[in-house]
């Protein structure tokens, strides 16, 4: 195989290089030196935002053409950590934008003023549920996913077992230890998952909620590609894995994802969704405080609500467009779900008791 | 001396202080009282015993298992030797998230242990004391070994000869110049399962968490930055003490020994005692360390109708990632190699010096140092991290999105291998030959170049291999730090677990078994060279 022979190659090239780099023995006088290539210059927009982030390089070929800005992307970490960088680096901030913000999180970036107010262009296009900050234009929706209960469309009909459509069927007997859900403290699917528990049962009875779903056998894990890949009997990854949970909580979207990436493609989902168990995440974007490129960032704004990203985005995030008239691609409405009435709670509200709620929830179901 | 001292000045020290300091100053005033509120909560202290009792167990079920495997590697000569020395190596490099996946394979359900004897092991404390043992079996045969193998066995002979039963002759003979070598490994062991991460958090589940879990929680999603700074300096303080501790019982035994050539010490195996030794290393290798990465290579060829090649063809284009990165996958090897290069260089310059200025003038403040130089092991990857971005964010050392960071942040955690490595056998170099070489008139460096060089080159070159090695496992710093048009390996394995569907699944293990398969070969390339030039000594 030539990509062994390849391998190889660099190896030695790299042996050989050790002993020259060694051999100058002054590696931090390139450190500085590489310091100025940063590309501040006024042509480069950076958009910072999380691991998720994805978008075809057409796209951002056609954003250059249109306003001669070049865009740089920086990804760092999951969507939290991301923000938690930023928040950190104010009034210092690596890019000009960032992108990836969303409801849970949201009043802990407002707290923290880490955005200069800029109303984008075309906003008047964009779906007025979504503008939570429609007043002061801090931030601006960029698109809508909803997390939910996924299922394992053949475990179901093997057994001949309607699944489970809402938080109330979750809980019965029936369904009992097919479960996997994320840790609320660690997860944004978790988090999600539980404020839909606390916005079905109010502050009250949500504590009440997760003791049925704890006798009922429900399994945390940490982090969503462990539910997902290693826990779900329903995912490719699970299959594998021999996984034996049917139920996974994860997003309306990700039935599409399953089949755009088998080969070959299947003519229906292997997995299918609890649309009355979904929790909306609403994502924004908004222009850094002290940003180097205002100008560039404020173009780039316009243009993440505009139609050719919004186009974009399901493919590549598996996100739903918030831009009024954006076209859904055919493999989005054919296997994913269209939910409803997803439950969603007021950012004020989760900024709040996001802390009070999580810890509840870790004493009554993770210990 | 300046130059390390420098370096981890500006890339360790001041980064932490700033992080910490923000943790714990509210309006300029220190917070002291923050200690008080957040060590007598019951979460945090169930975090601390269960960190320093897991990390006890797992050093010692890693001595137990890898020591008689740094026996037979040092003193046997079998078919395929050198090879299994570079493979035993390659878990030490691979990203945890690649682990934990192997390992669920084997202990989780349906795994080998469940079809066999209906046994499973994930989400308990053993799967997470089996993958220290996985991770941390070559610490101990390459440092107890390595040197092992240069002792000259003639003088445990001699002390045969001279009526010492088999095991009064080790234990006065071996053991005490092998001592500072099993510390070592013991203190890098216990470091390395004191501070673990990947593993814990994904084999552990949320049921399980270490010291190094909890500040990366604290830090990186909850941004509470008092609790993550009490932590952080606990940690420290905690490291900080292990190091004394150990400092402390090598100098006590540290002793000129006399290094051979370990090609004459290695011989094949005489006797059904020996020769069940052998075997027995053979099947711990086979069950513990084989056995898991075949797991690997198997998911990466299972294609739903069967075994092929797909996943690894579809790492070349960037069209079949459709957007996960600007780039195709395979280019991930190139950045990797490239990364782990630099950070090597940096590494042997930093720490080569370092540990040569250790050896030269041992004053009390140098000694002290040696102790230092050893911390960035034990301080959490996201504290550096998050330091990196508040303190190295003005010209001229705004580097915060400069390729540079990748191989800074893995330098900082090679150069404790480089000092660890070099320091023994420096320091046992019989300084009287130097001596007499400048007697007969060579100058400082001819002496160094004609006596200490020949006599360290081998585990200068070890050094540089552990250095090269774990910089391109390394995952915690550079996953925060790694630019997406250059993804290192790890964290591109870790972006396409991140995502559902067959293909992505596929081929992070196709990328995962070339991460293997390329530090194998690199490990390997290693024992080669030391091969070709081994005629010099």
């Amino acid at each position: 195989m030539s990509t062994t022979k390849k391998i190889t190659v660099t190896a030695v090239a790299a042996a050989l290089g050790v002993t020259a780099l060694a051999g100058c023995g002054s590696s931090d006088d390139s450190a500085s030196g590489s310091a100025g290539t940063k590309g501040a210059g006024s042509k480069t927009v950076t958009l910072v935002s999380h691991d998720s982030f994805n978008v075809s390089k057409g796209v951002l070929k056609e954003f250059t053409r249109e306003t001669g800005y070049t865009v740089k992307v920086l990804k760092s970490g999951d969507a939290g950590t991301a923000l938690n960088q930023e928040i950190l680096t104010k009034g210092s901030p690596r890019g000009d934008v960032f992108f990836g913000v969303d409801n849970t999180l949201l009043s802990r970036a407002l707290d923290n003023a880490l955005f200069t107010p800029y109303a984008a262009k075309g906003l008047d296009q964009v779906a007025a549920d979504v503008q939570l900050d429609a007043g002061k234009h801090r931030v601006t929706p960029v698109d809508t996913g909803d997390i939910c209960v996924n299922y394992d469309k053949k475990y179901f009909a093997d057994k001949k077992l309607a699944p489970p459509k809402s938080f109330e069927d979750l809980a019965k007997p029936a369904y009992k230890n097919l479960l996997v859900t994320e840790n609320a403290a660690t997860s944004s699917p978790g988090l999600g998952f539980l404020l839909g528990t606390v916005a079905t049962y109010g502050e009250d009875g949500y504590q009440d909620y997760w003791k049925k779903l704890k006798s009922n056998g429900v399994k945390v894990v940490d982090g969503w590609e462990q539910a997902y890949n290693e826990e779900f009997s329903g995912s490719a990854g699970g299959r594998k894995a021999k996984a034996d949970r049917p139920l996974v909580v994860s997003y309306a979207s990700s039935p599409p994802v399953e089949v755009l990436y088998a080969d070959p493609q299947p003519k229906t989902a292997p997995t299918g969704v609890a649309t009355g168990t979904c929790f909306r995440q609403i994502e924004f974007a908004g222009l850094l405080g002290g940003a180097k490129n205002e100008a560039g960032g404020k173009a780039l704004l316009d243009f993440l609500i505009g139609k050719k990203f919004q186009e974009d985005m399901p493919l590549n995030m598996f996100v739903s467009p918030v831009t009024k008239g954006a076209k859904v691609p055919d493999l989005f409405t054919e296997f994913g779900a269209t939910v409803d009435k997803p439950s969603t709670v007021a950012p004020d509200t989760i900024a709040e008791n996001r802390e009070q709620w999580v810890q509840s929830w870790s004493s009554l179901v993770v210990k | 001396m300046a130059v390390p001292v420098a370096f981890f000045a500006v890339f360790f020290a001041y980064p932490v202080v700033a992080i910490v300091g923000r943790g714990l100053k509210a309006d300029g005033v220190w917070q002291f009282g923050r200690f008080g509120e957040v060590l007598t909560r019951p979460d945090i202290l169930d975090v601390l015993w269960f960190t320093f009792w897991q990390a006890l167990a797992s050093t010692a079920l890693t001595l137990l298992i890898a020591l008689p495997g740094a026996y037979v590697f040092a003193r046997f000569d079998f078919p395929g030797k050198q090879l299994l020395r570079a493979i035993v190596t390659v878990p030490f490099v691979l990203p945890t998230v690649v682990v934990g996946t192997a390992f669920l394979a084997l202990l989780g359900r349906g795994g080998f242990l469940d079809e066999l004897w209906g046994v499973r092991l994930d989400t308990t404390v053993w799967s997470i004391l089996l993958a220290h043992v996985f991770f941390n079996y070559a610490v101990v045969v390459r440092t107890v070994g390595g040197l092992w193998s240069q002792l000259d066995p003639r003088q445990e002979e001699a002390a045969r000869v001279l009526g010492a039963g088999r095991f009064a002759a080790w234990r006065r003979v071996t053991l005490p110049a092998l001592a500072p070598a099993v510390a070592a490994a013991a203190l890098m062991v216990f470091l390395f399962t004191f501070t673990s991460f990947g593993v814990v958090q994904i084999l552990g589940g949320p049921g399980f968490s270490t010291l190094e879990v909890e500040i990366y929680r604290q830090t990186a999603q909850l941004l509470a930055l008092p609790t993550a700074a009490v932590l952080t300096l606990v940690q420290f303080a905690a490291v900080g003490s292990i190091l004394a501790v150990h400092a402390w019982t090598v100098r006590r035994r540290e002793t000129a020994l006399k290094l051979v050539d370990p090609a004459q010490t290695a011989r094949r195996p005489r006797g059904a005692g020996q020769w069940a030794l052998l075997g027995g290393v053979l099947l711990t290798v086979l069950v513990l360390i084989l056995l898991p990465l075949a797991v690997l290579v198997e998911r990466s060829l299972d294609l739903p109708g069967g075994h092929g090649l797909d996943y690894y063809r579809a790492l070349g284009s960037a069209e079949a990632n459709s957007g996960t990165f600007l780039v195709a996958p395979l280019e991930a090897v190139w950045n990797s190699l490239r990364y782990a290069l630099v950070a090597t260089a940096i590494a042997l310059v930093v720490g080569g010096l370092a540990a040569a200025a250790l050896t030269r003038r041992a004053g009390r403040l140098v000694r002290g140092f040696d102790a230092l130089l050893m911390l960035p092991l034990g301080v959490s990857a996201v504290t550096v991290g998050f330091g990196f971005l508040i303190t190295l964010d003005k010209p001229p050392l705004d580097l915060r999105t400069s390729w540079i960071l990748v191989p800074l942040a893995q330098a900082l955690v090679g150069v404790p291998f480089v000092v660890r490595i070099m320091l023994p056998v420096l320091r046992a170099v019989d300084g009287r030959l130097r001596e007499a070489a400048a007697v007969l008139g060579a100058s400082p460096l001819r002496a160094w170049r004609e006596v200490d060089l020949p006599l360290v080159r081998r585990a200068l070159l070890v050094a540089a291999g552990f250095a090269f090695a774990v910089s391109l496992g390394e995952f915690g710093a550079t996953v925060f730090i790694a630019r997406p048009d250059n993804p290192t390996l790890p964290v591109a394995v870790a972006r396409l677990l991140g995502r559902s569907g067959d293909l992505n699944y596929g081929q992070a293990m196709a990328l995962s078994t070339i991460l293997m398969l390329v530090c194998a070969v690199s490990l390997l390339l290693l024992e080669r060279i030391r091969t070709d030039r081994s005629g010099e000594f």
